[in-house]
């Protein structure tokens, strides 16, 4: 996936107003199959794979014992036997690893990360491009749901994305993929890069690993515990219920900054001229046309309205601490 | 087509004598490597310069870069149009794009920068 094809701003604007396409090929894709599979993920996930419905998927997080976050990944939930897991890039070969060194003996592990392909249709008119491109039809999709179509092969749809707007995640047997990225070009859907996946990101406030959430982070201090409620036991589970009861010395909140210059990742954040924080992501947002962006603070500073400021290195930014998501589909502003 | 009136640096940036005084911007290469240009952190006039120090910082929506002096100067005129439309450098490099103007400004350092055929070359090796 390159930065950008015709530039970060216009792939920005096209996914928010109108519809793009993402290769997402460069994400890991395991399978998890046979009779134990779902005892088996449920030692491993945060996620509530038991109370799970067929064609459900959901967003959660694959831990160490000390609750530190190895990935953020996505479940899609086919029958109790079948199972994909949706992880990040970057993770891709230490989660494979892990995942099938836990799985009791007697549960399939498949890499599919290559055979089979994954492209993210995002933006208010991908129901219709979809349907126009696939036939599928997906505005009945309910979200975080996904089905089986008809492609020659595997071949399923998500209402799930990356970019905070309408959507869906594509899956095609990888022999089908450039044919069927070719039908939407051809229908007039162009392709957005990285650069545009991460201002959308960002906006919507989804994490990004690497970024917001890493090793050294557990889901308290990302504030995301929410993805972490199940009783467990699960590998993290103990660390978790131990860090919700005590507290975290520092969270994850999202910063607004007004003006077009930029805070950036590893950036300071100051209050009363004491170093409180650090930024994690920041940008100059192409919707809102203001910079924003994530910071671990202390609590105390955490709560909408607090007032802090980032030191760029070459200018101290006045910066305010406000709820997350920064943009939600269908507002403008 | 690089503008065979100006004068060019390694690090992508261009100088116009006009006179006594030289407008001072950054490259259409140089705007086409960094990108949606989504601010500009112009100098405050009667900034003084010697060659090379950093002129302003701008900024694309993945990164921030120094642009430097051309040449020794002090900072005369800047273009304001650029505080709320830094797209102008992505879409006119060499014109409306422009970033600041330096007078007065160290003249015998001209022939030391590249001119539009050396600056050509230059980019075809790197």
């Amino acid at each position: 996936m390159p930065v950008q094809y015709d530039g970060i701003l216009a792939e920005h604007h096209r996914t928010r107003t109108d519809v793009t396409l993402f290769d997402t090929c460069h994400m890991g894709r395991f399978w998890v199959t046979g009779p134990g599979a779902m005892d088996g993920i449920d030692r491993l996930l945060t996620t509530e794979v038991r109370a799970m419905q067929d064609g459900q998927c959901k967003y959660g997080f694959l831990l160490k014992e000390d609750g530190g976050i190895l990935d953020d990944l996505i479940t899609y939930r086919f029958n109790t036997e079948r199972w994909l897991i949706v992880v990040n890039a970057g993770t891709l070969p230490k989660d494979r690893d892990w995942i099938r060194a836990r799985l009791p003996d007697g549960v399939g592990f498949e890499d599919a990360s290559t055979r089979l392909a994954k492209i993210d249709i995002q933006g208010p008119n991908t129901f219709e491009k979809v349907e126009q491109v696939l036939g599928v039809e997906v505005a009945s999709l309910a979200y975080f749901r996904f089905k089986t179509f008809e492609c020659g092969g595997e071949a399923f749809v998500s209402r799930t994305g990356y970019t905070g707007e309408k959507g869906v995640e594509l899956y095609v047997d990888a022999a089908r993929i450039v044919e069927v990225w070719g039908r939407f070009l051809k229908a007039g859907v162009k392709p957005a890069g990285l650069g545009a996946r991460d201002t959308l990101r960002l906006e919507a406030g989804l994490p990004l690993y690497g970024h917001e959430l890493s090793e050294y982070v557990t889901p308290v201090e990302a504030v995301m515990a929410r993805y972490a409620m199940k009783a467990g036991p699960y590998v993290g589970s103990e660390a978790v219920r131990r860090h919700r009861e005590e507290g975290p010395d520092r969270v994850l909140a999202g910063f607004r900054i007004e003006g077009r210059q930029s805070a950036r990742a590893g950036q300071a954040v100051l209050s009363g001229g004491r170093c409180v924080g650090k930024v994690t992501s920041g940008s100059f947002s192409p919707t809102l046309q203001v910079v924003i962006g994530f910071a671990y603070v202390e609590p105390a500073l955490a709560a909408a309205g607090s007032r802090v400021q980032v030191d760029t290195g070459r200018a101290l930014l006045d910066a305010e601490i406000v709820k997350t998501p920064f943009y939600k589909a269908g507002r403008s502003g | 087509m690089i503008p065979k009136d100006a004068y060019y640096t390694k690090d992508h940036e261009w100088l116009k004598v006009n006179g006594d005084e030289a407008t001072v911007g950054i490259t259409d290469h140089a705007q086409e490597a960094l990108g949606d240009i989504t601010f500009v952190d112009l100098p405050k006039v009667g900034k003084v310069l010697k060659a090379h120090d950093s002129l302003l910082v701008v900024e694309s929506v993945k990164a921030a870069s120094d642009v430097y002096a051309p040449v020794a100067g002090t900072v005369s005129a800047i273009n304001g149009a650029l505080g709320s439309a830094p797209e102008l450098i992505n879409q006119s490099a060499q014109g409306d794009g422009w970033i600041c103007k330096l007078k007065p400004f160290d003249a015998s350092a001209v022939g030391s920068l590249m001119t539009a055929d050396q600056y050509e070359a230059f980019l075809a090796e790197h």
